[in-house]
């Protein structure tokens, strides 16, 4: 990061911040909080929910801030009503497809776009898979948010287990060849677990779930 | 995420890295475990065991109410399950073993007597414990399992330049620049550190090389990989020092403001070429000359050891050859620099520095030198304390069986899983009058006592552990202990109080802590080194790490940044000895041992965990080549036979293994793996040959 500063506008205010930082950042240290799913401070963001976009005055799209770099002279508005309908919508066809019943963060953003979580038809994606002594990998309430993969990747773990399989509606995180977690190079750290954002990588002890039971001595 | 009644800070029982941990609790039980992401040393990142092993402390098996043998002093000692013990009140044991204690002071002396403390068990539960046996019981006779784990490193850095611990901090990881890994499968012993050694090599571009003889995971991210034959790792390291004094690639300003015998070192090194260590090691010579050229040409490089260095018969010379290379191009004293040995359990460090070493008080201070002897003895209102060095774990055994030792009081440890030749072993202590255990589980060893008095585990009482790098963190009480299970230092609190008054001694009043706090004040009044840690000051800041001499003292993350506590660093010449256990026609494959991911040594814990699930039982990994030769398929039984015994096994092929090596883990009480070792020793750190049994392998029903 370079040490050469310079002068942003978000959400009307003036402030000045390194070159190089993102508008997430830049936004955060003014006190602008943004809100995010997939981002994760350890992680390197992926720019997929796109839960962080805001309006960039002169651009033709909105832009993810986590990926995106400020500008000098730059113009943001990180809660317009064109930002807060985009945001309302993806958060809406998550809902549609996913169980959400352990994403506290996920439903706290809901409420406050006021989403209607029945507006998309449809019926939940994915299923449970419970393939190893630790933990399961709920895909019902999994968001796709691709913080496991990059954990298990080149972000923290280097084991490449997980990965993403399939494309557009059938995406999924997924094994290679589909192998069970023991026959792949999964290490059993659970700093997947650690990072789901929606409770779909669960230690089994957890909840109601399959609970590890002890071998009688 | 699921709501808990409470999440306590804590630091992981298993290996030296020491993460913190958030346990959630519910109903008296750990339910999951997290990680801080905020905190040093793991930042968020955990492994299976810290993640999912902490279940062992729930397991039903553990020791409820202190225990008496029921057939107590009948004869040949031999090992029995719970049925063979009765239960019984606080009071009853803890009498009954302070009479044994005391009797055994009174008519053969106080060296009579062989002590274990535990390298997992607090600081707090160690200075109390030596602090019993130095001066109430008057014996120096106490040691731990660091004896068979780093003494080797211990020795040789002490040699080199006057201190044992790693050098550098773990969060260092991330300036290095090349880094050298040897004897250490960091993925399966270390495996947070691994992370950040992978994290090196891929995103910042560190050049890695893996001197090991087994294809290592992290061997998979290394530039180079120096795959030499086991037991010949003075030869890699001295020539390598040749290349590099030879190319004239060594630090000379540092060789010459910090470092003493240089030129006998040098001369040394004449004809030790990178040819002549091919022929012993097996390495490539063109291999070693890029290694050393790698190395020394660096601008920050370190070293990361393990038991494949020190757990040998020449383990002192191993380290030496290591230290001598790094003090030949300068690379100590910086960030990113430095001779880290990876301390394997949770506290070894720490029960090291708090004295359970049998030469040495709390802070490595001698127990020959009568100052100090007089400064403990005013300490702790005794008189009389011991002023020989005690007996080594091994060096107990040997007493044992010769019968000048007949009384055992063990904390926490597992000789009868952890010693070399067990067989051996077995007989020392089927022939020990009295043997008094401290445990939270009846292990092989607790099966040989008379005496058990219920301990308790890490969640369920407060302290500190110190890691790797020298990093004291607390340990806080997260879940209520089962039945009349008792804090480790209480119980030996007690045990003193008992045992005083029987010896008749004057009350010392040196017994009466109430908390954990309170004893690690009284340690670090009589240790400079911690002077500036207190409990209150850890929970504050996270972690200090020693040398702290004072409260305003930030702590000390990297050492040796102007001078060692030797003063110069000392090049040793040294003789390239080849005096491990050969194989021969009977005894064809040579057998390396060690520890896999998913275990803990003696399988105490992870046994009784849903880790044994994942790894229940013992392998044999064997090259491809070989299993083809000998017609072994995957998972196929086998006997494995050395000339001090027979274990049985599966057969697991794999190229980790190279050809005529083969690898066993060391957890299986099923397959105990010591019984094929051999107790050959390094004369000066007393440490066992792990590493190297001739064995034979054939076909079982």
């Amino acid at each position: 990061m370079s040490t050469e500063k310079i002068t942003i506008t978000v959400d009307g205010k003036k402030i000045t911040v390194p070159s190089g930082v993102t508008i997430l950042q830049a936004a955060e240290s003014a006190g602008i909080t943004i809100p995010t799913i997939c981002f994760h401070e350890q992680l390197t963001p992926p720019g997929l929910c796109r839960q962080c976009v805001v309006e960039v005055e002169g651009a033709r799209r909105l832009q993810p801030s986590c990926i995106s770099s400020v500008r000098e002279g730059m113009v943001v508005k990180t809660d317009s009503e064109k930002v807060r309908r985009v945001r309302r919508t993806n958060l809406e066809m998550l809902s549609a497809v996913t169980d959400l019943s352990e994403s506290p963060e996920i439903v706290r953003q809901m409420k406050q776009l006021d989403a209607d979580e029945e507006r998309f038809a449809a019926s939940p994606r994915g299923s449970l898979k419970d393939d190893n002594p630790f933990y399961i990998r709920d895909y019902t309430k999994c968001i796709l948010c691709m913080r496991c993969v990059q954990v298990c990747s080149s972000d923290i773990q280097f084991s490449y287990a997980l990965a993403a399989g399939g494309r557009g509606f059938d995406s999924r995180i997924a094994t290679f060849y589909n192998k069970d977690l023991p026959d792949t190079t999964c290490v059993f750290c659970g700093n997947c677990i650690q990072v789901c954002p929606t409770g779909a990588l669960k230690a089994k002890t957890e909840g109601n779930s399959t609970g590890v039971q002890h071998d009688e001595a | 995420m699921m709501k808990h009644e409470k999440t306590v800070r804590t630091t992981c029982p298993f290996c030296g890295v020491g993460c913190q941990l958030d346990l959630s609790i519910d109903q008296g039980r750990i339910v999951s475990v997290s990680a801080p992401e905020n905190a040093a040393p793991n930042f968020g990142r955990l492994c299976a065991k810290g993640r999912f092993g902490t279940d062992y402390v729930h397991h039903p098996s553990r020791i409820r109410t202190p225990l008496i043998r029921k057939n107590l002093d009948s004869g040949k000692r031999t090992p029995v399950g719970m049925e063979g013990f009765r239960e019984a009140s606080w009071d009853e044991a803890l009498d009954l073993a302070a009479e044994r204690l005391s009797l055994a002071v009174k008519t053969q002396g106080a060296d009579s007597i062989g002590t274990f403390c535990s390298a997992k068990a607090t600081n707090e539960d160690t200075y109390i414990f030596q602090k019993f046996v130095r001066g109430i019981l008057k014996t120096n006779n106490i040691d731990h399992c660091a004896r068979l784990c780093h003494a080797a490193s211990v020795a040789g850095l002490q040699k080199a330049i006057g201190s044992s611990a790693m050098s550098n901090a773990i969060a260092e990881m991330k300036n290095l620049d090349v880094f050298i890994v040897t004897g250490s499968n960091t993925t399966e012993t270390h495996p947070v550190i691994s992370t950040f050694l992978k994290e090196a090599v891929v995103k910042n571009g560190a050049k890695l090389i893996v001197i090991d003889p087994r294809k290592i995971e992290l061997s998979g991210f290394a530039a180079l990989h120096l795959q030499h034959r086991p037991g010949t790792d003075v030869a890699v390291y001295q020539a390598m020092a040749n290349v590099v004094v030879t190319e004239e690639l060594e630090n000379r300003s540092f060789i010459d403001r910090r470092t003493e015998n240089f030129e006998m070192y040098r001369k040394s090194l004449e004809g030790f070429t990178p040819e002549l260590a091919e022929s012993i090691t097996g390495v490539k010579a063109v291999l070693i000359r890029e290694a050393a050229r790698m190395y020394a040409e660096a601008e920050r490089a370190a070293v990361y050891w393990g038991m494949g260095i020190s757990q040998s018969v020449h383990g002192t010379d191993n380290t030496l050859s290591i230290a001598n290379l790094a003090l030949l191009c300068g690379h100590l004293g910086k960030p990113g620099t430095g001779l880290n040995p990876l301390r394997g359990q949770n506290n070894v460090q720490g029960c090291s520095d708090s004295g359970g070493l049998p030469g040495i008080f709390p802070g490595y201070q001698s127990v020959a030198d009568a100052e100090i002897q007089k400064k403990f003895e005013e300490k702790w209102n005794v008189t009389g304390l011991s002023k020989t060095a005690g007996l080594t774990v091994l060096e107990m055994s040997d007493a044992a069986g010769k019968g000048d030792i007949d009384t055992y009081l063990i904390m926490g440890e597992n000789p009868m899983m952890s010693e070399p030749d067990l067989n051996t072993a077995r007989k020392h202590f089927e022939q020990l009058k009295t043997i008094i255990i401290v445990d939270i589980f009846l292990n092989e060893s607790g099966a040989y006592g008379d005496i058990i008095l219920p301990a308790v585990p890490f969640a369920e009482k407060d302290g500190t552990f110190t890691n790797s790098d020298r990093r004291v963190q607390l340990i806080r009480k997260a879940v209520p202990s089962p039945g009349e299970a008792q804090t480790d230092w209480r119980i030996i609190q007690d045990l003193a109080l008992r045992v005083e008054k029987k010896l008749g001694l004057p009350p010392s009043g040196g017994f009466a802590f109430q908390s954990a706090s309170e004893v690690w004040d009284e340690m670090s009044g009589l240790v400079p080194a911690f002077g500036g840690i207190s409990h209150q000051r850890i929970d504050r800041e996270g972690g200090v790490h020693w040398p702290c001499p004072d409260p305003a003292h930030p702590g000390t993350p990297y050492l040796f940044a102007d001078s060692f506590p030797r003063g110069r660093g000392l090049f040793t010449v040294l003789d390239c000895r080849l005096e491990s256990e050969r194989t021969s026609s009977a005894y064809p494959y040579l057998l390396s041992t060690g520890r896999v991911l998913y275990h803990w040594h003696g399988g105490t814990m992870t046994r009784r965990s849903v880790l044994d699930k994942i790894y229940p039982e013992s392998v044999v990994e064997m090259n491809p080549l070989d299993a083809e030769a000998e017609g072994y398929e995957e998972g196929q039984r086998v006997s494995v036979s050395s000339r001090r015994g027979t274990i049985i096994s599966r057969i697991k092929i794999t190229e980790r293994s190279p050809m005529g090596v083969v690898f066993m883990p060391i957890h299986f009480a099923e397959s105990p793996v010591n019984e094929l070792t051999k107790d050959l020793r390094d004369p000066e750190a007393k440490i066992p040959d792990f590493k190297q049994s001739a064995v034979r392998i054939a076909a079982a029903g």
